[in-house]
């Protein structure tokens, strides 16, 4: 009798505790199917026109499958100059952005938090402001008759005015001005999350404050640097606007090439295959950086 | 010891030391802000050229803007899309980020991936992809095609910041909430909401102003009596400078200034974030 009261009581518990799991995976299912709205989103946006893009790229002629689309880039030199284009204006902006970018971040990463949140407008400002306006400052400061055209000549430093813009510097200058922000964020995070400690144990080693640095401090901020390099080295690769208005059509980037075979050729097979080599470009870099680096803070180093 | 001699670091460098580093700080500083906001004055110019600083003042342009019947089309157009974009995205962003946060599922962090895919992808791309869909649906040129379009671009942003909120705050004062009684729904709008409010806000400001600012979409998808104020902008620098471009920025700059602040300064002081 008192066994099978254990026994039952024994069993009872056990379904007791099936009936708590179940509960507890459907209020996990309950949860979870908050994410479903945002995520019809995302395949109505994302994957579908992707994927369609996807299937574009390998259609033939005929209609059948056919690389075509992706021979066509090896065999015409436009191709290849607009892959060099591309390369070679992402790589420029991504140095200038670490040349300019890196002894600003130090700097404040070096000031009391206080201030550092004040002068960190400076760099959340530009960020926030919409990129046509910012290029269309930089439109008006670099023409022939423009502040710094003037500038430069009353200073002395050339005689006649210099093409400054419609052409690869005035592309590079705008660039450089609207990926900085994306270079410092990361970057002032990773500079704030470095021990103070390892600064004062350098220098009671006996290092000078310049050995302290470069041996020390630069190593360590190392990885936030390149995280901020790999992004803005992919947001360039697929930059359309600022090359489209400061580059004055002699300028050609992927993205820009994307649109004029739509608008040219309606082709959409040509664009797609170019679409999908951006992407694939795109997605590599990004592996590599979220491998370095934490992906989410170091896009959203704000927070 | 003068503050030129006083230590400026955990080394031993004093201020004087990182004097260079303080000049070049402001000089980038200059580089950064300068082009942003020499948009004002030059709106003020009364020159059909663009010049700066200008030689003559007028509100000449600003008059030209408001009556236009394109360009002030082109701003209701921008300010329905942003609102309806900043109400699509900030409910789906918060609970997309609640989920993610509250649930043990495996598949939370493939899901959050696939969630932030808008910022990894290229926009040329979705721009075009869309273009295409919505081109065998006919949905270009519409507001609801925008609106959702944009709305994929705001997501991942109003998830990132949500979940940035949710992690500063204590979610035992929800199970305390739930186990005295109250649902979850009831639980979460009444205790968790209402502590993460300055993350949903911000969410819902910067979703607002991903679509107010976004070009390339618009430039595709949008069109007809429906073109947003950007794809105006971007075809008026392309082929001619109007100087109304220079009035239209500034308001853009004043929008962006004042949404950046309120988030800066309205946001929790002191303990957290």
């Amino acid at each position: 009798m008192a066994r099978a009261d254990a026994d039952g009581s024994r069993s009872g518990k056990h379904l007791h505790g099936a009936a708590l799991k179940r509960q507890h995976a459907r209020e996990q299912w309950s949860v979870l199917s908050l994410v479903v709205p945002a995520l019809i989103v995302i395949v109505l946006i994302i994957l579908i026109p992707l994927s369609w893009l996807f299937y574009l790229s390998f259609l033939g002629d005929n209609g059948g499958f056919s690389l075509e689309n992706y021979h066509k880039m090896t065999q015409y030199k436009s191709y290849y100059r607009i892959f060099v284009t591309t390369f070679q204006v992402s790589i420029l902006t991504t140095l200038a952005c670490i040349a300019l970018g890196y002894p600003l971040a130090f700097f404040l990463a070096q000031l009391p938090p206080r201030w550092a949140g004040v002068f960190m407008l400076a760099v959340l400002l530009p960020f926030w402001t919409s990129l046509l306006v910012r290029t269309y400052a930089w439109l008006v400061l670099l023409q022939k008759r423009g502040i710094l055209n003037e500038f430069a000549m009353q200073v002395g430093l050339w005689e006649t005015p210099i093409k400054l813009v419609h052409n690869m510097t005035g592309t590079l200058i705008g660039m450089a001005h609207i990926m900085l922000p994306f270079l410092i964020l990361p970057l002032y995070n990773a500079m704030r999350k470095i021990d103070k400690d390892m600064m004062h144990a350098a220098a009671n080693l006996g290092a000078n404050p310049i050995n302290a640095f470069w041996r020390v401090y630069f190593p360590l901020s190392l990885p936030g640097m390149v995280a901020g390099s790999l992004i803005v080295f992919v947001l360039c690769l697929g930059f359309y606007v600022t090359p489209a208005v400061l580059g004055g059509g002699r300028v050609i980037m992927v993205s820009n090439q994307i649109t004029a075979i739509l608008e040219n050729q309606f082709d959409w097979g040509a664009a797609s295959a170019l679409g999908v080599v951006l992407l694939v470009a795109t997605t590599f870099t990004l592996y590599l950086a979220a491998r370095v680096f934490k992906f989410d803070a170091a896009l959203f180093g704000r927070d | 010891m003068n503050w030129w001699n006083r230590p400026a670091a955990d080394t031993q460098i004093t201020h004087g030391g990182r004097l260079w580093l303080y000049v070049l700080s402001a000089i980038i500083m200059l580089l950064l802000v300068a082009p942003t906001l020499i948009v004002v004055p030059m709106s003020f110019s009364d020159s059909q050229y663009l010049e700066f600083p200008p030689s003559t003042w007028s509100l000449r342009w600003y008059e030209e803007y408001l009556g236009s019947t394109k360009w002030m089309r082109a701003t209701a157009t921008s300010f329905q899309v942003g609102l309806l974009t900043m109400l699509v995205a900030t409910p789906l962003g918060v609970m997309a980020a609640y989920a993610l946060f509250v649930s043990r599922h495996r598949a939370t962090k493939a899901i959050f991936l696939l969630l932030i895919t808008p910022m990894i992808v290229p926009v040329i791309l979705i721009a075009i992809g869309t273009f295409y869909a919505y081109g065998r649906v006919g949905m270009n040129n519409t507001i609801a095609g925008l609106v959702l379009a944009h709305s994929a671009l705001a997501l991942p942003i109003a998830i990132i910041v949500v979940t940035a909120g949710l992690r500063s705050y204590d979610l035992s004062q929800e199970q305390v909430a739930r186990s005295l009684g109250a649902t979850r729904t009831k639980a979460f709008f009444l205790i968790t909401l209402p502590q993460i409010r300055f993350s949903v806000i911000t969410a819902a400001l910067l979703s607002f102003l991903t679509s107010f600012d976004e070009v390339i979409i618009a430039i595709f998808v949008s069109g007809g009596t429906n073109a947003t104020l950007t794809k105006h902008m971007f075809a008026a620098l392309r082929d001619y400078i109007d100087p109304t471009i220079a009035a239209i920025s500034t308001i853009m700059v004043i929008l962006s200034s004042a949404l950046l602040l309120s988030i800066q300064f309205l946001g929790p002081r002191g303990s957290k974030n």
